[in-house]
């Protein structure tokens, strides 16, 4: 590799990247006894659940139908029978209403095609396609979990010239992306040549960062199959999965405060969720499994599994090797960014990427010390705020002014708590800061 | 905290070799007075927490008797320490508060009020200089600033004062720390190498202070001493190093940083130039340091996705 590597430029850290799980190949999990699907796996409303109770299902079957723009429906991830439909605890913590589905045998919805064989041809029409991936219940599988087709319906009078996809996972130990693109390559190709049909876009970019050498080698090597798809490797720095990060590090340009990419002509979405498309539009097959990363240095067997959406978290820890009796947190998502749950019956969702197990060593909160202005979280904040000053601003409830310092700018990466060495925490205070300012602005509406 | 610590360690250990028993005697003085207030004070005055693990009050002590003579006296250096602990630190609360930097305020604090004791620099005679009757004499700035006062030219004044090897190496009167130029510039390197420091704030005011100079130096060589000269003698190293790039006390963009750097540095030189003392980085850094808030409050970093405005 002699030129430089492309990175983003302002800010940014590096954590230790702890990819336990990078050559460990895509496993499939067994299936479980019970599943909880959520209605709510996203951001927008929950779906209006289409079954009663006592129904039996197949898998891929439509249970909840999404309800207005912001929405996806949700599709049983087994055959079985719907035993209840009530609220239980999330991996946040708050009750959400769910469907709990009891599994009997693999029944399959008939017009899915379970056969893995690379369908190429890509027949459908865009709105065709826009449909089938509405109808799939896709979101946006990196984590914030949107629903894809919102993202691909584009405003009027806005023109998307680029194609992004996000394969950086810049995240400390998940590796679920990086299998994907060398286990499901083609398909993955395939699904980013359908989004750039719907899209009418001539060009797409694959960012991935470079420690993960053997996928963009893997993705360099068949995109001469795939034309109009370049992938570009990326120097290592965290947050750079962020979206704003990744298109200023592969375009340059800087999507402004509270817009949108679209706003410079760019589009992203996640490999994951090109692989999501591909099934859905190739295959018939809605979102009814995902891959998860489960990891953690004290595990026997950190894994990578494919998993159907809503096997409880237990399962996968335990086909892992077990929960180690010194764990401290287990949390859901990216160790930077991801939440730490409370109970292990928490259902898998669409947008987990991974769970990781911690132990009470690891986990231990650093006694905090008062702010040293030691400057470093303004130097490696990536949005370019000044974390010491929005905790204490959060703190005495000065919303106002915490709202001239663009504090809604803040994307919620963590490098700020990460960095300081007085271990504040940064990021908690600026969340909270963050939903008064929000309310604020919506009260003046 | 603990890595300026060790970045001071060269000029400590050139310290004592040209300064001998006399500079263990001041800083061990310092250091250990320093934490003795700054624990005391906590404990009974203010029955807070300590926070003496920080190594902040070690810091503030090693600073505080680096930039005073060897012959000084111990009973002056601890009220020297609890003014600086006491006054530049705790009293406006814990660390982290204080607008002015503690080591400096107890410096002008001594400077003020014993002016005398400071004003007299033992030579640098290594190991064996004596604590009490030292050789003093008087600093290379001072004999220039004198120099100049009573009409003599600079060429004629820098045989008098030591040859830049000596600057460099520490071979010259001075406060503790100032004196080589060597084990200070190693501190620094260490400082940015660990990233415990960024170059802003030492570069700024160290190539102000050269482009100052300098200027002025072409202008009249007769009554300007040269760029060189001004930086390897007296404590703009130390000043520039360690005392304008504490944290506390210090901008927090780098825009910043290097606003307030070339302010020191022009301050600096217009005291040493056109003012009544012979050395002005202390007061530079402290007028300075006043300054920081506006700074902060003006200078914001570059947001994210902000207009570039240059044309
Ligand atoms: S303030 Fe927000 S964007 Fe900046 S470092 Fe902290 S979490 Fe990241
Ligand atoms: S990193 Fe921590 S100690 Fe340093 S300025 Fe930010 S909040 Fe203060």
């Amino acid at each position: 590799m002699s030129k430089m590597l492309k990175t983003f430029r302002k800010g940014g850290i590096h954590p230790p990247e702890y990819k336990l799980t990078g050559k460990n190949p895509v496993k499939i999990l067994p299936l479980p006894e019970k599943v909880t699907i959520l209605l709510s796996q996203h951001i927008g409303v929950p779906a209006i659940p289409v079954v009663n109770k006592g129904d039996t299902v197949k898998v891929g079957q439509l249970i909840a139908q999404g309800r207005g723009f912001v929405s996806a429906s949700i599709h049983s991830s087994v055959s079985g029978k719907v035993v209840k439909i009530d609220s239980i605890p999330d991996h946040t913590g708050y009750k959400k209403p769910a469907i709990v589905i009891e599994v009997e045998g693999d029944e399959w919805e008939e017009n899915i095609i379970k056969s893995t064989d690379l369908r190429k041809d890509i027949t459908l029409s865009k709105d065709e396609i826009l449909e089938k991936i509405r109808e799939s219940g896709i979101v946006g599988l990196g984590g914030a979990a949107f629903p894809s087709h919102v993202k691909l319906i584009l405003p009027k009078n806005k023109k998307a010239e680029t194609l992004i996809i996000n394969g950086v996972e810049c995240e400390p130990y998940l590796t679920s992306d990086h299998r994907l693109m060398l286990e499901y390559g083609e398909e993955m190709m395939v699904g980013i040549h359908i989004l750039m049909k719907v899209l009418n876009i001539r060009k797409a970019i694959i960012g991935i960062e470079n420690n993960k050498a053997d996928a963009v080698c893997f993705l360099k090597d068949i995109s001469s199959k795939f034309p109009g798809i370049e992938v570009y490797p990326l120097k290592v720095k965290y947050p750079q999965g962020s979206e704003k990060q990744l298109i200023e590090a592969l375009t340059g340009r800087e999507v402004p405060s509270r817009k949108l990419p679209i706003d410079v002509g760019v589009i992203v979405h996640n490999v994951s969720t090109a692989y999501a498309v591909y099934e859905a539009v190739q295959k018939n097959k809605p979102l009814i499994n995902r891959i998860v990363t489960v990891s953690g240095k004290s595990l026997k067997n950190p894994s990578n599994f494919v998993v159907r959406i809503g096997t409880p978290v237990r399962f996968l820890i335990e086909a892992a090797g077990g929960l180690p009796e010194n764990t401290g947190k287990v949390i859901s998502g990216g160790l930077m960014m991801g939440k730490t749950i409370n109970s292990l019956d928490v259902p898998v969702i669409k947008g987990m990427s991974g769970i990781l197990v911690l132990p009470e060593d690891e986990t231990k909160r650093k006694s905090i010390e008062p702010c040293i202005r030691c400057s470093k979280c303004v130097t490696i904040c990536p949005m370019g705020l000044e974390p010491y000053l929005l905790m204490p601003l959060t703190q005495n409830g000065s919303f106002y002014r915490l709202e001239k310092q663009m504090v809604l700018d803040c994307i919620e990466c963590g490098s700020c708590s990460y960095i300081c060495p007085s271990n504040r925490p940064l990021l908690d205070f600026i969340r909270l800061g963050k939903t008064e300012v929000t309310k604020l602005i919506n009260e003046r509406k | 905290m603990y890595g300026v610590i060790i970045a001071l360690i060269p000029a400590v250990l050139a310290s004592i070799l040209y300064f001998g028993w006399g500079a263990v005697i001041v800083i061990s003085a310092a250091v250990f007075s320093s934490v003795l207030f700054e624990f005391l004070i906590q404990k009974f005055l203010l029955c807070k927490k300590t926070t003496i693990h920080d190594g902040s009050a070690i810091i503030t002590g090693l600073l505080l008797s680096l930039c005073l003579p060897s012959n000084f006296p111990v009973w002056l250096i601890i009220p020297g320490s609890l003014f600086a602990i006491g006054v530049g630190k705790l009293s406006f609360g814990a660390l982290g508060n204080n607008p002015f930097n503690p080591a400096l305020i107890g410096r002008v604090f001594l400077f003020i009020s014993f002016p005398a004791k400071m004003a007299s620099w033992p030579d640098a005679q290594g190991f064996q200089t004596q604590y009490v009757d030292a050789n003093t004499g008087a600093t290379p700035l001072s004999i220039i600033k004198e120099g100049l006062g009573k009409g003599d030219s600079i060429s004629h004044l820098m045989d008098k004062i030591p040859t830049y090897q000596q600057l460099f190496f520490g071979n010259m009167g001075g406060s503790i720390g100032e004196v080589a130029a060597i084990a200070l510039i190693l501190g620094l390197a260490y400082m940015l190498l660990r990233k415990i420091i960024t170059w802003h704030i030492p570069v700024s005011i160290i190539f102000t202070v050269v482009i100052f100079t300098g200027i002025l130096w072409l202008i009249n060589p007769e009554q300007n001493a040269d760029p060189l000269f001004h930086i390897l003698s007296g404590g703009i190293l130390l000043g520039a190093i360690f005392m304008a790039t504490d944290y506390v006390t210090s901008p927090m963009t780098g825009k910043g940083m290097i606003l307030y750097g070339i302010c020191i540095g022009i301050l600096t030189v217009v005291i040493r130039r056109f003012g009544s003392y012979p050395e002005g980085v202390q007061f530079a850094i402290l007028i300075m340091n006043g300054f920081v808030p506006l700074i902060n409050y003006y200078i914001k970093p570059k947001r994210f996705g902000e207009e570039v405005t240059n044309g």
